[in-house]
């Protein structure tokens, strides 16, 4: 595969591309879910460091790339969480590729509704002021980090009429006629190839195969220039259950009885691990 | 009183249902006998009504009403015509609930679909459980916290992860089916077929009893004080071949690319991010699993919620599978290791 995953070999055309991406606990954490009067949650959540949703900062890197290679294309980063982690998280994500913010205050963490999410990101979407909904490439990682259900961009796409959709993306190339060639992972460690004939589209990102991009301060810099002015004026929503109801949120049981085995020869390790692989 | 629907879809054949399909038809029966509800199993993808009628086979035990959509334009995944076809199953169904497997087919369409209809979707479900309502169990925080939910609006889609119910095995039959007719819808997306990225074999094995992850210490500097690459590919593959396991891999060896490749190639140029089990990798169903060379911190660590029994080769004894995570920690170069389990692998083979 291409370390390029957004490859193009053509002249360029101008994309929109609104990437969608949530806010999520750093992985390193410890997590550890608590019940309070709106349902579950995360102990001390509003503390805990927080990072972009790994899967939709690929699908950012992407998009950035495409429109950087684009002259005249425009990528905003739709994201939903609350104003006091959005702003800690955009110090970081602002330098590290040029965006239009869109922020969204609401709830934080992967209890809530993916469906009422999905309504609110689709109303924000519709409402973006010189956005051409037919030129439209709508990003996101394929899952997130919180609720992981791989559902919230599929629900967006719908409400915003767009039945080409991609999930698991790796690759996308695009092509002179407006067309586009789409990797998305299937079964088996294979990909599935299609081809589309143009946008609008829905893409959910898996790593793609780009590097994070390294911290530049220039773009960090103009980034701010509307990131700060995108907090100040973004509205708050509320996110209906529609029903969803949570029996129980525990912790698994996860700690286990390790055996070091420091003192062992590389011939007494083999017969053991030939002995544990064969064994039913 | 429920009304139960299972989706399911033709494998690469097109004349016989995938083992995922079929292990929903298994959690479909089950609940269909607690809720005392009708069953109903849709078939999505044969190219032919005697396609849909060969794979129908299968479940006809079931005693299920059979519906599918079949013809050329559904035998392809493609979110359009998938999403249309599954839309024309569930409404002839009129299913208040309905199960299918998460297969990267209905992953790609069922919220779709969900949300054409009224209806509401959770997916990876793991579990169900039954007493006046129905509850499912799924992870969030990938794999790190796991609940219980349930919802009272209807019709609910429940997409259930693989591997977590067993494959229905009645007795195949001679099926009934109703072909559902389907308004084709416009189409724009032309699927061209799979790809491999594997250049020089399938490492990826979803039905292989044994994880093999390898970590980024199979390209770091060796006692020697060189880097031995090659010999690490050799013994890595030789492994896979011998044993028969899956390839997993730590996101740091699968960033890593090859010297001179611009870019382009993995390190060990048969591992991709497909590999990469984890946080932002897949979290894959072994009995058994494997670790070499890798430190099990937990952004790794989570993608082996679901293996079994964990062994693991570190040089570093205080690395993160001695802490609770692995039930075998060996401290020992896994160079000299696994040369001397493929030596008696192979031996055992003849």
């Amino acid at each position: 595969m291409n370390s390029n995953s957004s490859k193009e070999g053509f002249m360029a055309q101008a994309l929109q591309i609104v990437v969608c991406a949530g806010i999520v606990p750093d992985p390193l954490q410890t997590l550890e879910p608590v019940t309070g009067p709106n349902g579950p949650g995360l102990k001390n959540e509003m503390v805990l460091p927080a990072v972009l949703d790994p899967w939709a900062a690929c699908a950012l890197y992407e998009a950035a790339q495409l429109v950087t290679k684009n002259p005249g294309s425009k990528l905003w980063l739709m994201s939903l969480g609350p104003k006091a982690k959005l702003q800690q998280v955009m110090m970081t994500v602002g330098q590290k590729a040029a965006f239009e913010l869109v922020p969204i205050y609401g709830p934080i963490g992967g209890f809530p509704d993916a469906h009422s999410t999905a309504a609110a990101l689709a109303e924000a979407i519709a409402a973006l002021p010189g956005l051409d909904r037919e030129r439209l490439l709508l990003f996101g990682g394929w899952e997130s980090a919180t609720r992981g259900a791989g559902v919230t961009l599929q629900l967006v796409g719908e409400r915003l009429g767009i039945t080409n959709q991609f999930q698991g993306v790796d690759q996308i190339t695009l092509r002179e006629d407006g067309s586009f060639e789409v990797l998305e992972r299937v079964e088996g460690g294979r990909h599935q190839v299609s081809v589309c004939a143009g946008t609008p589209a829905v893409l959910g990102w898996a790593t793609g195969n780009l590097a994070e991009p390294r911290n530049n301060p220039q773009t960090g810099m103009a980034n701010m220039r509307g990131i700060m002015p995108a907090l100040q004026k973004a509205k708050h929503v509320e996110l209906a259950a529609n029903g969803l109801s949570y029996v129980s949120v525990n912790l698994p049981k996860q700690q286990r009885e390790t055996r070091v085995e420091k003192n062992m020869s590389a011939d007494e390790i083999a017969s053991e691990l030939v002995e544990w692989i064969g064994a039913e | 009183m429920e009304t139960i629907l299972v989706l399911t879809h033709v494998d690469e054949t097109g004349l016989a249902l995938t083992k995922a399909s079929m292990e929903a038809v298994t959690a479909g029966v089950e609940l269909a006998r607690q809720h005392t509800a009708t069953l109903t199993i849709g078939i999505l993808g044969p190219a032919s009504v005697e396609a849909a009628t060969a794979a129908a086979g299968a479940v006809a035990a079931t005693g299920a009403r059979l519906l599918a959509v079949s013809g050329e334009a559904f035998a392809q995944p493609r979110y359009a015509t998938d999403a249309a076809a599954c839309e024309a199953l569930c409404r002839a169904a009129q299913a208040s609930i309905i199960l299918a497997p998460g297969s990267s087919r209905f992953v790609r369409v069922a919220a779709g679909v969900a949300h054409r209809l009224g209806g509401f979707i959770d997916t990876h479900i793991t579990s169900l459980s039954s007493n006046d309502a129905v509850d499912a169990t799924r992870w969030f925080y990938r794999q790190r916290v796991e609940a219980v939910v349930s919802r009272d609006a209807r019709p609910w889609f429940l997409l259930l992860d693989a591997g977590t119910h067993a494959a229905f095995a009645g007795e195949s039959g001679v099926a009934q089916v109703e072909a559902v007719a389907v308004t084709l819808p416009a189409v724009r997306t032309a699927v061209e077929g799979l790809r491999s990225p594997m250049r020089d074999a399938q490492t990826i094995r979803p039905d292989a009893k044994l994880l093999f992850v390898a970590g980024a210490g199979w390209t770091k500097k060796q006692p020697d004080g060189q880097i031995h690459v090659a010999e690490a590919g050799e013994l890595i593959l030789a492994f896979l071949r011998l044993s028969g396991a899956s390839l997993g891999s730590s996101k740091s060896l699968a960033d890593q690319k090859a010297e001179g490749s611009d870019g382009e190639q993995s390190v060990l140029p048969f591992l991709t991010h497909m590999n990469q089990i984890g946080q932002t990798g897949s979290t894959p169903r072994h009995a058994k699993g494997l670790s070499t060379c890798c430190h099990g911190e937990e952004p790794h660590v989570v993608g082996w919620r679901f293996i079994g029994e964990r062994r693991a080769i570190s040089l570093d004894a205080n690395c993160g599978w001695t802490r609770g995570k692995a039930d075998v920690v060996y401290v020992a170069d896994a160079f000299q290791v696994i040369a001397k389990v493929n030596a008696l692998l192979e031996a055992h083979t003849g």
